[in-house]
């Protein structure tokens, strides 16, 4: 009932101040992701930690299995490349190739959790067994939220990209690329995780 | 059905406060309403803070565990330092004061995330009222503001937990604010506006922020694999499941050192913008200021090992980290020698706002320097963990943050509210206050070096004298907060007015009306390339400002 | 008149330092000294006193000053003098903290040498406690300063420490005794190898000026020689629980003579070393 005040008036217009505003919000989206890489960032410094200090009685030591993993690296790397081309196609004004890409590349990152969970599944330890296993899944489970959170994302994406009606459009490429960006990050993470915790 | 009001009309000094008092209680998307959010916020935390502190002290008077229980008096102290950090000191000196200021010093009319900011804001009371109310109903944490494990994890498991969780939630606000800051000072200047014709504070502003994104998180993971530990028994830092507790404080104290200079920084800048316009000097020295913070910002990241110098580091380990604290003062000292060097030939108003401000560098100077002597590994095996850090660090937390904020009140109160504070009554408040505050900290170096450990509630009979004086301190502090109370709350109903621009400033936030319209300013934003033009400079700008001023005046 | 306030400043910075070193020198806030470490550490806390005292007296003293002497006369509204920076200035003031800085700097660490700070660990004890492979040794201060003294001319007593809620507990693997109260000879060296059992706690001796933490699953060294005979303090410093502020022993320094009576009189296994 009350009038709108002046300042939600704002928020809804573009004042000449709020022009760039893709801009900023990419670049705070940016100054988040180094803020979420930090997280990782104590987490791997724990692990190297550990490593360093608490070396395991060599009967505990288990050698992680490789295959999968790489499989997983290689999955959220086509991952990122297809998300690349949905994005591209949506500045072409391609709507229907953006959106093929786009469930290509949720479904690349359903099939990593998949396989993430066919890992933890076949792995002879537990949560609580002991400190390497602790940090184990903390770290891939922190990441496995973070692909989750992206995979959900990027159905939101798909569906606000269908061709009539959509929300992002050519001109309003901001959402996907803001999730593309997370993506990318994302994948990023993976593969030093993957060098960290699985090739060292 | 809801008809927009048009931005252009005139009655717009009205719609500052279409509702009243309401909008301080609302989701406002004001940055003006959200800074006061957050200071008046903070400062009732500190009333809290400020009352588990005098119960503190009361305990104290005698050296028997005789006025609360033991585990109540760790619960206390825990609630104490978690309370002033967390909801005093970063919220205001942070979130408080940035808000106000940053948009009005870039010139834009807002923050660049408003929604993100009120979000931010809004995170912070449902968090604190979650770790107070910790205590009334399982019992707060008992392990101290640092929650070392194992400790943390033996302690009963329900405070502990509600204290991780609150503390994580204003991490996250903290980290919103942050991207924030940084986004707003990078990317939404007023056209025309160089990074090097900012005020300083959005050059502390912008140096915090760093901070905040760099380090907060670490903090928010170790947080989450502590509690972890707790609810899952995992062992991350559990030495009975192999886990390892020095870990812990690496990652702690990576993040809980920067958080001192997170408390610091701010109030650096808020004190480069005082003392020049009550000198009526510009700032000394702008260039090397604004390098020095990025130099502590840097050195602040390398540092943090200096808080274990007993733990068991090894020792090149501890001789890197006292090189590197010690040499924080080096940029420390440059921006000192600069405000006195402000000070000195000026035309120095001694009002309350002047006198918070040099009170603050006095006895930052000297927690400074303790900090130093702290620095070196041979010094700080003796001190650590007795009341000289205590000393050290009240020094700098109250003798510094908590003075600049006292300082910054005063200088900004006519902006929030278009009143004048009563002179008299601020120079009362600053008295007791300075006087109370030496009095608390200054014996609580020789209990350190004597041997009073810190976090007791019994201690050696030898030491109940200069306990006693300590807590007579703390009484006086705790008085000085009535005359500001008073102060405060009298004037902004019966105060004078204060008019537009009572120290005719030039910063940007004193060229509109006082307090601002909603989108700070009726017409464009000035372009203020010179905010301390003070002196030679001063024509241009002050036509600038009377100009501004007048079109405030005309329009409204 | 420019040559006076020249002249008057000098005199002033030069009557500043005198005062600052005397102060550093003469006031005492510290207890006796008890150990060989502790003389060592009186020598660097004067220097850091008087350095403290100088800047900290003069940094005040200028801020006080500018208030009193440039304050604004009523009925002036002027300005003051447009000085925005003065290079040579700055240099000077970045250089003298630096230079400060450096002169603390490794003059403390040439204090840290001289407690044994930076020796390479050296575990006396672990000849007399068979250790876990796994289990990393972490010192403090005073680690190594056994070790460096000739082997065979004065063996230091091993002591191994735990730390519980709320007590420590000595054990003097050489007699087998287990004491609540630390003993030991004056002038001999000790080499105590100490961890928790539960949570961190910290041995300290405010006369030893000695600080070691002591923690759970990764043990430390802390190795010293006290002097003075008398009994001190023991305090845990490291937050442990309720009742940390309760959690106290004392250590005994006595004459050898009086040591080894106490040993004698505690020692299960008979075994009378001189
Ligand atoms: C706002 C908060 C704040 C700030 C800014 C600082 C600033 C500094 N701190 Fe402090 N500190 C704390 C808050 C802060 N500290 C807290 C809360 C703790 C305890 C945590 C806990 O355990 O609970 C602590 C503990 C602490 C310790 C650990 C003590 C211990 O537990 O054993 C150390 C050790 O190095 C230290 C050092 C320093 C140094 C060197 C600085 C420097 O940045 C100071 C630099 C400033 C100056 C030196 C003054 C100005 C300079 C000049 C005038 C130039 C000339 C000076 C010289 C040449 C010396 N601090
Ligand atoms: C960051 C800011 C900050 C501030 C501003 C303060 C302010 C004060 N602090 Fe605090 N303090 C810490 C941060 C801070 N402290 C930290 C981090 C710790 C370490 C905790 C730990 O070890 O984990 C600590 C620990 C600490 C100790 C050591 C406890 C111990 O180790 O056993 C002591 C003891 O004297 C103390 C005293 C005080 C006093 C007297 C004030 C005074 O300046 C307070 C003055 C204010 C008032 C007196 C308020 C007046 C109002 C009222 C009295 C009204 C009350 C009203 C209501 C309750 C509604 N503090
Ligand atoms: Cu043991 Cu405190
Ligand atoms: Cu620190």
């Amino acid at each position: 009932m009350t009038a709108l005040s002046p300042l939600e008036q704002k928020s809804t217009e573009e004042s000449p101040q709020t022009e760039h505003h893709e801009d900023h919000r990419l670049f705070g989206l940016t100054a988040f992701l180094v803020a979420d890489g930090m997280t990782f960032a104590g987490f791997f410094a724990a692990y190297l930690t550990y490593k360093a200090v608490n070396p395991l009685s060599p009967d505990a030591i288990y050698e992680l299995e490789l295959p999968l993993p790489t499989l997983n690296t290689i999955l959220l790397l086509i991952s990122s490349a297809t998300f690349h081309r949905a994005g591209q196609s949506l500045k072409r004004n391609e709507a229907n190739t953006c959106q093929r890409w786009l469930l290509i590349t949720s479904a690349l990152g359903l099939a990593f959790l998949i396989s993430q969970m066919v890992e933890y599944f076949t792995l002879p330890f537990g949560l609580t067994d002991n400190l390497y296993a602790s940090t184990f899944y903390a770290l891939t489970g922190f990441h496995g939220l973070h692909v989750t959170l992206g995979a959900l994302m990027i159905l939101i994406i798909w569906w606000q990209s269908r061709s009539p009606g959509g929300r992002v459009t050519k001109d309003n490429t901001f959402p996907l690329e803001a999730v593309e960006l997370y993506w990318h990050f994302v994948d990023g993470i993976w593969v030093v995780l993957f060098i960290i915790l699985y090739l060292l | 059905m809801t008809i927009a009001i048009p931005p252009d009309r005139n009655d717009s000094s009205k719609s500052l406060q279409p509702k009243g008092w309401l909008k301080y209680f609302s989701f406002s998307l004001d940055h003006k309403v959200i800074g006061i959010q957050y200071l008046v916020c903070g400062f009732i935390f500190y009333l809290i803070g400020g009352g588990l502190a005098s119960a503190i002290r009361i305990e104290l008077t005698s050296p028997l565990s005789d006025f609360m229980a033991r585990d109540v008096y760790n619960q206390v102290l825990t609630l104490h330092g978690t309370i002033m950090i967390f909801l005093w000191i970063v919220p205001v000196v942070n979130g408080a004061f940035g808000n106000y200021l940053i948009p009005f010093y870039v010139g834009a009319r807002d923050m660049a995330f408003p929604r993100l900011n009120a979000v931010a804001f809004w995170l912070i009371p449902p968090a604190g009222l979650m770790l107070i109310s910790s205590y009334f109903i399982t019992g707060a944490a008992q392990s101290g503001w640092t929650a070392y494990p194992p400790l943390s994890i033996s302690t009963p498991a329900a405070g502990q937990i509600i204290w991780i969780l609150s503390v994580l939630l204003l991490g996250g606000s903290s980290i919103f604010g942050g991207i924030n800051f940084i986004a707003t000072i990078i990317k939404l200047r007023r056209p025309g506006l160089k990074l090097l014709q900012l005020p300083m504070y959005c050059w502390a502003m912008l140096g915090t922020s760093i901070l905040v994104v760099l380090s907060t998180p670490v903090l928010a993971g170790t947080l989450i694999l502590l509690s972890f530990d707790i609810v899952a028994h995992t062992g991350f830092f559990n030495p009975t499941l192999g886990g390892n507790v020095i870990v812990y404080q690496h990652l702690f104290w990576f993040y809980s050192h920067p958080a001192v200079y997170i408390m610091v920084l701010p109030a650096f800048g808020l004190v480069s913008e005082i003392i020049p316009v009550h000198c009526r000097k510009p700032l000394f020295g702008y260039i090397t200021m604004v390098y020095s913070i990025m130099a502590i910002v840097l050195l602040g990241l390398v540092v943090w090992a200096h808080h274990m110098f007993t733990s068991g580091t090894p020792p090149w380990m501890r001789l890197f980290f006292t090189i590197a604290t010690a040499f924080i003062a080096v940029p420390t000292g440059i921006k000192f020698f600069n405000w006195v060097a402000t000070l000195w030939g000026g035309k120095i108003s001694l009002n309350s706002a002047i006198l918070f401000s040099c009170g603050f560098i006095i006895n930052f100077v000297l927690g400074g320097i303790t900090g130093v002597a702290l620095a070196q590994v041979p010094f700080d095996v003796h001190v650590h963990d007795t009341y000289f850090v205590v000393a050290h660090f009240h020094y700098i937390v109250y003798g510094g943050s908590v003075f600049v904020i006292f300082s910054s009140i005063y200088h900004w109160y006519p902006k929030f509210t278009g009143k004048l504070l009563n002179e008299k009554l601020g120079q009362l408040h600053f008295l007791l206050t300075f006087i109370g505050f030496n009095l608390c900290f200054a014996p609580q170096h020789w209990l350190g070096l004597n041997g009073m450990p810190r976090r007791v509630a019994e201690y050696d009979p030898q030491f109940q004298l200069i306990n006693q004086i300590s807590s007579v301190g703390a009484l006086i502090m705790a008085i000085s907060t009535i005359p500001f109370l008073w102060n405060v709350v009298y004037s902004a109903i019966r105060g004078p007015k204060s008019g537009d621009n009572p120290w005719r400033a030039l910063t940007p936030e004193w060229l509109t009306s006082s307090p601002p319209p909603v989108e700070n300013w009726i017409g464009e934003a000035p372009l203020v390339t010179q905010p301390y033009g003070y002196g030679t400079h001063r024509n241009e700008n002050e036509d600038l400002s009377s100009n501004e001023a007048g079109n405030v005046r005309e329009q409204s | 008149m420019v040559k006076t306030s020249t002249i008057l400043s000098i005199s002033i910075g030069i009557l500043l330092i005198i005062g600052g070193v005397w102060v550093g020198q003469n006031v005492d806030l510290l207890p006796v000294d008890a150990s060989t470490n502790a003389p060592v550490y009186d020598e660097l806390f004067k220097v850091l006193f008087s350095i403290g005292t100088i800047l900290f007296v003069g940094i005040t003293g200028l801020v006080i000053y500018s208030l009193i002497k440039f304050r604004r006369r009523p009925g002036d509204s002027g300005d003051g003098q447009p000085i925005e920076g003065n290079l040579p200035l700055e240099i000077f003031w970045t250089a003298v903290p630096a230079i400060v800085i450096l002169f603390v700097g490794i003059y403390s660490y040439d204090i840290y040498d001289r407690m044994g700070g930076m020796q390479p660990l050296s575990n006396n004890a672990h000849n007399h406690h068979e250790m876990s492979t796994q289990q990393r040794l972490w010192g403090g201060i005073g680690s190594g300063s056994v070790s460096s003294s000739t082997p065979g001319e004065e063996e230091p007593i091993p002591i191994e420490v735990t730390a519980m809620q709320f007590a420590f507990l000595f054990h003097y693997p050489k007699g087998d005794i287990i004491s609540g109260e630390l003993h030991v000879p004056t002038g001999h060296p000790i080499t105590m190898r100490m961890e928790s059992k539960d949570v961190i706690h910290a041995f300290w001796v405010p006369e030893f000026r000695l600080k070691q933490d002591v923690i759970p699953g990764q043990p430390t060294i802390l190795n010293f020689t006290p002097t003075k005979p008398g009994r001190y303090p023991i305090i845990c410093a490291e937050l442990c629980g309720p009742y940390h502020g309760g959690m106290r022993s004392t250590v005994v320094v006595e004459g050898m003579d009086e040591y080894q009576e106490w040993f004698n009189k505690n020692s299960k296994t008979v075994e009378t070393t001189a």
